[in-house]
């Protein structure tokens, strides 16, 4: 059974149409990289997932249960059993590392001070930042922050993990950094994971299948060495960042007249 | 054709805004009524309620003593010409109570702390922050809304009353200091006219202004468009919506009050 699928899953905001018919399933223990263009849609396929934002048309199952319809209560308990890491880390400014990864915690466990402290001082080391607990998100590099939000993400032991672009941003070096912590939580704890990127380097390393979204749907679908085979023009142009015939053309006609 | 599908799409826009407006308004006052005798929604709300108090009391207090000096300056000629300077103490400390006090200090605070409200959780909003607490099951409106809510609501009845309490002194002091009408009587006037019902309407606005304030200004972080843009928007639409507000619930409860007065104890002369 797969742990998520989504069914037709369309979305609009406005005029604009976003996702135009989304199916997709998604198998516990492998790790899905979701890749496309800036503003394709890959975020708000990620908010689906955990009711965030909720389909205009299309359904979205957890481990064989319908989730969209489900009411915010029952979305809190379930969410639980999510980590997502947000494109820009999104760690509480007011608090401090230490409390931003013991936040989920403090909120669904019945821990006592000194567990809690050990499970983020845990966590923390798992990112390879223990130690920092008591500085404030604002004193940390872009790097830091992003595994500090990882660090958050996993607090609760999540069965899935969603990473909204996790290396955009970063020197290789760092972008790296994260690629092995993806690695290692499969690894480890077994997460069913999501990534969504446009990284292509960090999109082969962790992916074990990678699935391309493109004018509201997904056009291609395939392990790794199956993209590089892939024919599809939309496909190729990614893989290789070339801009469109259009979008040259509109460069030209911009820069003649 | 396209004009009516474009009226029929800012109806519809309208009308989902307007049931977002309350549900958002009551889902933030059940949690208010929830948390309220909880101690760590109590540790959520001090801070708030010290920073903002900090930050706003000395706005407040040169509001006050200003609006006394002026109501003071104004009223002695006229009240002097008629013989009744010995009734400025009435006139000046009534219509801080009632009207000025309240509405002055409303209108301050939805500048200073509406303003900043809405600065700071629209940028929770536009950094995803709002959507952290929600994919930790945590509701934004609970940690976040309800503590801010609670310290506008009780703030803006305390800061008002020092607001009163300054323009009062400012008031007394050109009165009796300056223009020298004698204060014995300056204060006997004033204690005869003015009754615990006067002081309550203003509480009682002060109050509801309070909660306008904090609902409007966090309403609008929380939905506010994306970017510095949107968050910028975002705080002059809560100024100017919540001066609004300030004004129609003022003449509301002013009416109100009045005509609950005259029913129950009739007509009551100032002079
Ligand atoms: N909550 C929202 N309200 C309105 N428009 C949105 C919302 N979320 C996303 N969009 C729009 O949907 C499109 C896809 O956004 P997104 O999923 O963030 O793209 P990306 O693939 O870069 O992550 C963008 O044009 C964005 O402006
Ligand atoms: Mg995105």
């Amino acid at each position: 059974m797969p742990v998520i699928r989504l069914c037709d899953v369309h979305k609009s905001f406005g005029r604009l149409d976003v996702l135009k018919g989304v199916d997709v399933d998604l198998r516990p223990g492998e790790t899905t990289v979701v890749i496309g263009e800036s503003g394709a849609g890959k975020s708000v396929i990620l908010k689906h997932i955990v009711g965030l934002i909720r389909p205009d048309r299309g359904s979205v199952h957890f481990r064989g249960q319908r989730v969209d319809t489900i009411g915010e209560r029952e979305w809190a308990k379930l969410r639980t059993r999510f980590g997502f890491l947000f494109q820009l880390g999104a760690l509480f400014d007011s608090l401090t590392v230490g409390q931003n990864v013991a936040f989920p915690i403090v909120e669904h466990g019945t821990y006592s001070k000194g567990e809690i402290e050990k499970i983020v001082a845990d966590k923390l080391r798992m990112v390879g930042l223990d130690g920092i607990q008591s500085k404030r998100p604002v004193e940390l590099s872009g790097g830091q922050r992003k595994r500090v939000a990882l660090a958050r993400a996993i607090a609760l032991d999540p069965e899935v993990v969603l990473y909204d672009e996790p290396t955009t941003g970063l020197d290789p070096v760092r972008a790296d950094v994260i690629n092995e912590l993806i690695l290692k939580l499969k690894r480890e704890l077994r997460v069913t994971g999501i990534v969504v990127t446009h990284d292509l380097a960090s999109a082969r390393k962790v992916g074990d299948r990678i699935i391309m979204l493109h004018g509201g749907k997904f056009v291609f679908d395939g392990s790794p060495q199956a993209l590089d085979r892939c024919r599809d023009e939309r496909v190729r142009r990614f893989v290789e960042g070339r801009a469109s015939q259009e979008d040259l053309r509109s460069l030209q006609n911009r820069g003649g007249s | 054709m396209s004009m009516v599908a474009g009226v029929g799409a800012k109806t519809v826009q309208a009308v989902l805004a307007f049931g977002r407006f309350w549900s958002f308004g009551g889902s933030m006052l059940m949690w208010s009524a929830a948390d309220l005798p909880r101690y760590r929604a109590w540790r959520r709300v001090m801070p708030q309620f010290y920073e903002v108090g900090n930050r706003t009391l000395p706005v407040i207090l040169v509001t006050g003593m200003f609006v006394g000096l002026v109501l003071a300056v104004q009223a002695y000629d006229q009240l002097l010409s008629a013989r009744l300077e010995e009734h400025m103490g009435v006139l000046i400390n009534l219509t801080l109570v009632k009207e000025l006090g309240p509405v002055l200090a409303g209108v301050m605070l939805a500048g200073r702390i509406g303003g900043a409200l809405t600065a700071e959780l629209g940028t929770m909003n536009v950094t995803e922050q709002l959507d952290a607490y929600r994919v930790m099951g945590a509701d934004p409106i609970r940690h976040l809304v309800v503590p801010r809510f609670l310290a506008c609501l009780l703030l803006t009845t305390l800061l008002t009353f020092f607001c009163d309490l300054m323009g009062s002194v400012s008031g007394w002091f050109i009165a009796v200091i300056v223009k020298h009408v004698p204060n014995g009587p300056y204060w006997y006037r004033t204690a005869e006219a003015i009754e615990f019902w006067d002081v309550g309407v203003g509480l009682v606005k002060s109050f509801l202004f309070g909660g306008a304030i904090g609902t409007i200004s966090c309403y609008k972080g929380f939905y506010c468009k994306p970017g510095a843009e949107g968050v910028g928007k975002a705080c002059t639409e809560s100024f100017v919506a919540s001066f609004i507000v300030i004004l129609i619930i003022d003449f509301f409860v002013a009416t109100f009050a009045m005509g609950l007065y005259k029913a129950l104890y009739g007509f009551k002369p100032l002079l």
